[in-house]
């Protein structure tokens, strides 16, 4: 019998290895999974890197799991919003190292490292300093980079509705990573505000087959 | 009178075409989707996986899984669709959207534009979708102040900022007037009436050419 369901946060996360690189879905809010981030403070990994559109806002979830000093580095498209005081106050003090990847570059990255691809070519910051100490290589009269697959340890995904294979919904855009990250780490672990009995999800309707789910816990909200 | 923001954005928002597939960056630009022409069906699409943006939803009707690019609540429009961030940026990097609406802190005389990062370092640099759309979409538009709130031209023979990327706006939407970006130089398309051509070039680092047919920048109040 295939059961993904776990029974609370700290078995959510357990095992999650000092070192580990976190793949953390959402954009802004939406899609964030904030209470697994959370679980991550009483389960104790440190020196973590974490993947993230966004470096967390206010401070809890995501922002709060950077404020234990725990994360050395954030791979990153927009780390500056609003609200992200946790992060701005640890960039100032040169407490967190960020590498700046542009978004749809983050994503497929992460799509290859899913997909079993060894990289892409990609006409996406040709002559910035974002290609710098890239590869280059002219395709049919046109520049690209080289960018490489980025994979995870551990993907952290927040859906709407789950069932025990790990079958996944998502609500309007709070869909954003949360597909592609589930394809890119060796341990998917999601918070789902509902979960239902194997067959109440349409088959036409899962955005993520359980294939690409370890873990699943409700969470309210 | 030089334009306020909102009439920046209702100026860009009547060159868009029917049927177009347009991406809005943040600031500026989102404000541009207030201002659709009534008679043209335009398909606002959002970054983060949203196609078909509507209009900013009442105050009861918030949903906080429902944001655009700015992280503020949206709505969808009928016949509207949502997709994952891999599909978005494919639609952005594959050629799929007519045009891109960016905003912008300079912008040169070929085109290139910097958005992306000041090099401040008490300020981390950001480049979320700018790379992205600013190689993929068909088109490139920038809306932006025509000068800095210190007065300095934002419009330059050389950005002084780090690249997003080289040559690719077409047509700048300022406060002061409508500049095409062509193989020969900017050239200005309208220009608010109370200045007049030397006073714009003054406030631009570089050349300016005025348009044959040149007309008066006019918007209403909105």
């Amino acid at each position: 019998m295939i059961d993904k369901r776990v029974r609370n946060l700290a078995e959510a996360v357990a095992g999650i290895p000092d070192g580990a690189i976190i793949l953390c879905a959402g954009f802004g809010g939406a899609g964030l999974p904030d209470a697994l981030c959370e679980a991550i403070i009483e389960q104790g990994a440190r020196d973590l890197t974490v993947v993230a559109n966004n470096a967390g806002t206010g401070r809890t979830g995501l922002a709060a799991l950077l404020a234990t000093g725990r994360v050395n580095r954030i791979i990153c498209s927009f780390p500056r919003s609003s609200g992200s005081v946790v992060f701005e106050e640890l960039y100032a003090e040169g407490r967190i190292e960020l590498e700046l990847v542009p978004q749809g570059i983050i994503s497929e990255r992460m799509r290859c490292a899913g997909a079993g691809l060894g990289g892409f070519y990609s006409p996406v910051s040709v002559g910035t300093r974002l290609a710098e100490g890239k590869e280059h290589r002219e395709i049919d009269g046109r520049m690209y980079v080289l960018e490489k697959p980025l994979k995870g340890d551990v993907a952290l995904l927040s859906a709407d509705r789950g069932d025990r294979w790990g079958n996944l919904t998502y609500r309007k855009s709070a869909r954003n990573f949360n597909p592609t990250m589930a394809m890119a780490a060796s341990l998917s672990i999601a918070q789902v505000r509902h979960v239902v009995e194997l067959g109440e999800i349409d088959p036409e309707m899962v955005i993520t087959p359980g294939i690409f789910v370890d873990r699943l816990v409700e969470v309210p909200g | 009178m030089p334009l306020k923001r909102r009439q920046i954005a209702w100026r860009a928002a009547q060159d868009l075409a029917d049927r177009a597939y347009v991406n809005l960056g943040i600031g500026l630009p989102t404000l541009v989707a207030d201002f659709l022409p009534a008679d043209r069906e335009i398909v606002l699409h959002s970054e983060n996986g949203v196609l078909g943006v509507g209009p900013a939803p009442g105050d009861n009707e918030i949903d906080w899984d429902l944001i655009n690019a700015g992280k503020q609540p949206i709505t969808l429009v009928t016949g509207g669709s949502y997709v994952h961030h891999t599909d978005s940026f494919l639609m952005i990097r594959g050629g799929h959207l007519d045009l891109a609406l960016l905003g912008a802190f300079e912008v040169s005389e070929k085109g290139d534009l910097a958005n992306w990062t000041t090099d401040d370092p008490g300020f981390p640099p950001g480049v979320g979708g700018a790379m992205d759309l600013a190689v993929g979409a068909k088109e490139i538009r920038v809306l932006v102040e025509h000068t800095t709130k210190a007065g300095a031209p934002r419009i330059r023979r050389q950005c002084g900022y780090p690249l997003t990327a080289a040559s690719v706006v077409r047509r700048i939407y300022t406060d002061l007037a409508v500049i095409d970006v062509t193989p020969q130089g900017l050239l200005v398309r309208e220009m608010v009436e109370d200045i007049d051509f030397p006073a714009l070039q003054a406030k631009t680092e570089a050349a300016l050419r005025p348009a044959p047919e040149m007309r008066p920048l006019r918007a209403p109040p909105v």
